[in-house]
């Protein structure tokens, strides 16, 4: 149970090895947190040094016909979910979506429709316990879609679209989501890459994540200015939004 | 339809189905077919967490059973669950009987005091609530009616037991005669903490009420000064004074207060104003009402901490450990912790209650406004400090202890499990409390 100044207990992660989401749980179990599922597609090996109870649980995102089971597991294992983290999701290159669309639809499915899936499944369990918070991850690019990564800023807006109708459908369940939409965060995720503007790191947007669960926020952008930025980029004209180098 | 509920501190709200059962059987059958997520009763919602809340379940509002009778010659009062302290003083005050004990506030109902088993500023003379309890009806999780009496185990696992064992449908407890319904109170002010607690060590005994309010924010040489009251029933002095029993509220707290109007600037001052204006006096003559539930004249006075609502920690260190008591109340005082109302008493024996609170020893009060930085760090810190030397933190007014700390705290668990499981075997009585602290 969430307690008065806003701490939980037990933490569920699907996509066990993201940065973001292992930096989370890490900020949660340090605030009180002493149950832990990480569910991923290979086991972590070490497996993360946490002070707490960790349960490790196989999940593979496009197998949906699974993922009733991973919920069914994880309420086995640490009863009431406080928190959902649903963090899994491949970024990919523009071009190599262009080259290969199959594996474009590909992470699509993962980065869109498997959200779906898990989303569903945690807002059963969610709204049946009375409480709990899902935690969606967004990201400016889904915020207005952009030539340079389309492939991926469309499944996102897809998802940032899913999640606020999931939250509005919650609402009055004692059930909540919490909308993450971190800028470029610069991790194993875009090794390689030239960070934008603004960018932060994982521990920085777990802190973020973290100080929106315990206020209750609907939705956080990290950093904070991004918010009114991507804001003002809606009201952008289409042809000057097109000749922007990323 | 659901309703969301809170406890007194206003803090974590969850929702719940909420049912009005009007008698004991309608509340048997109630809970013989209580949902997945289980039952809890509530009362008039003055725990100040999460007891009598149960998130995607059922909460029974027990105010609608409230029928009680007193049997005279035995001084012995039998009240349905849902009866208020409230209206047991307003009726037999006037017929020269008082309550057992009567906590910081009258809105309280007789099952929750015994659910909580709730103490008042005469606890080192008569214990607590649970004390004076000869029987208890029960109704479990199976939904049967059982009559229990203070040689079951289950009563003993219901005192304090946070509804956990099950509904206390019924209760029958003794009363203290009493002659005016004036009390004659000595009022002293106190220099530091050290002479707060010399005060209270040496001069206890002779009184059957005692209680320290303690300025948290006074620091150095003024830490802990304190206002000590203390004070007895006062007898009869001429043919006038017939006991009569009749406080209102004076004010009600406005429905949206902003957060942070209670924070160290303005509770400061109160602290000056209520340090300097207590009378250092004997033998003032003080009714009831303002002598033992001044907070109960503000009408939702936990509304003047605003939306975030505030935290109370309430804990006790046995005797011999003063020097934690001493710790803990020195590093409050040098973070200048908010807390608005600090109060520090003297507990005698327990009532035998497996997780009632009270033990012999010092126990202190705050409450914390919940925005404070740094307030679960810090409070972690000092449950810690309570375990380490046998204390514990008061159920009934937590709203955030992790589960861990429940068996070091609570010697009395295991034996409390073991009882609560041959009752309730499904575990059917939940809460969120029972929830956060794996109950």
């Amino acid at each position: 149970m969430r307690n008065a100044l806003g701490a939980v207990d037990s933490v569920l992660l699907l996509g066990g090895r993201s940065e973001i989401g292992l930096e989370i749980v890490d900020l949660l179990v340090r605030l009180g947190a002493s149950r832990v599922v990480l569910a991923m597609r290979e086991p972590l090996d070490p497996p993360p040094k946490l002070d707490a109870e960790v349960h490790l649980l196989p999940f593979e995102a496009l197998n949906t016909a699974s993922h009733a089971e991973v919920f069914a597991r994880a309420a086995r294992l640490v009863g009431d979910l406080d928190v959902v983290i649903s963090a899994f999701g491949v970024l990919g290159s523009q071009e190599e979506y262009d080259a290969d669309p199959e594996a474009a639809a590909r992470a699509v499915a993962v980065n869109y429709g498997a959200h779906v899936a898990t989303g569903l499944h945690a807002a059963r369990v969610l709204r049946e316990q009375g409480h709990g918070t899902l935690v969606v991850f967004s990201s400016v690019a889904g915020a207005r879609v952009r030539k340079a990564n389309f492939v991926y800023g469309s499944a996102k807006a897809g998802l940032d679209g899913f999640a606020q109708g999931l939250a509005d459908s919650l609402h009055g369940s004692g059930a909540r989501v919490l909308i993450v939409r971190p800028g470029f965060v610069i991790g194993r995720m875009t090794e390689g890459l030239k960070p934008a503007p603004l960018p932060s790191t994982p521990r920085q947007v777990a802190l973020a994540t973290v100080a929106a669960l315990r206020d209750g926020s609907a939705s956080v952008w990290v950093p904070r200015a991004l918010g009114p930025v991507f804001r003002a980029m809606t009201f952008l004209p289409r042809p000057i939004w097109r000749r922007l180098p990323r | 339809m659901k309703t969301f509920l809170t406890g007194w501190g206003r803090t974590a709200p969850t929702p719940a189905t909420l049912l009005r059962p009007r008698s004991t059987d309608e509340l048997a059958a109630l809970v013989a077919h209580a949902p997945g997520r289980g039952v809890v009763a509530r009362g008039l919602g003055r725990s100040y967490g999460d007891a009598a809340q149960n998130a995607g379940g059922l909460v029974l509002d027990c105010t609608g059973l409230d029928a009680w009778t007193f049997d005279e010659p035995t001084a012995l009062v039998t009240a349905a669950g849902g009866v208020s302290l409230h209206d047991l003083m307003a009726a037999l005050v006037p017929r020269g009987w008082f309550l057992p004990v009567s906590p910081g506030t009258r809105h309280v109902t007789v099952g929750g005091a015994i659910a909580a088993d709730v103490h008042g500023k005469n606890h080192h003379h008569d214990s607590s609530f649970g004390a004076h309890v000869r029987s208890i009806t029960l109704v479990t999780a199976s939904g049967e009616i059982r009559k229990l009496g203070p040689g079951d185990p289950l009563f003993l696992a219901t005192l304090g037991g946070m509804g956990l064992t099950g509904v206390i449908a019924e209760a029958t407890f003794g009363c203290l005669p009493i002659e005016t319904s004036r009390m004659r109170v000595d009022v002293e002010r106190t220099a530091d903490l050290d002479e707060t607690m010399g005060a209270m060590e040496s001069g206890d005994a002779g009184y059957r009420y005692s209680v320290a309010w303690i300025d948290l924010l006074a620091r150095g040489r003024r830490m802990g000064r304190s206002v000590l009251t203390r004070g007895d029933h006062a007898g009869r002095t001429g043919e006038k004074e017939s006991p009569a029993f009749a406080p209102g509220a004076w004010a009600r707290a406005p429905g949206r207060v902003p957060n942070g109007l209670l924070n160290g600037l303005s509770v400061r001052a109160f602290n000056e104003v209520w340090y300097r204006k207590a009378p250092r006096r004997r033998g003032i003559v003080q009714d009831i009402a303002p002598f033992f539930h001044p907070l109960d004249f503000v009408d939702g006075w936990n509304r003047m901490y605003g939306s975030r609502g505030f935290v109370q920690y309430q804990f006790v260190v046995p005797f011999g450990a003063e020097e934690t008591l001493r710790a803990i109340v020195t590093e409050l005082s040098r973070r200048g912790t908010v807390s608005f109302l600090t109060v520090l008493k003297r507990f005698g024996a327990g009532s035998g209650g497996m997780l009632s609170f009270p033990a012999p020893g010092w126990t202190l009060a705050l409450d914390i406004p919940a925005g404070q930085p740094g307030l679960g760090g810090l409070l972690r810190r000092f449950d810690e400090r309570v375990a380490d030397v046998g204390g514990r933190v008061y159920l009934a007014k937590d709203s955030r202890l992790r589960a861990d700390m429940m068996g070091p705290m609570y010697p009395g668990l295991a034996r409390w499990r073991a009882i609560r499981d041959e009752a309730d075997p499904d575990g059917r009585f939940r809460s969120d409390l029972a929830r956060r602290l794996g109950l």
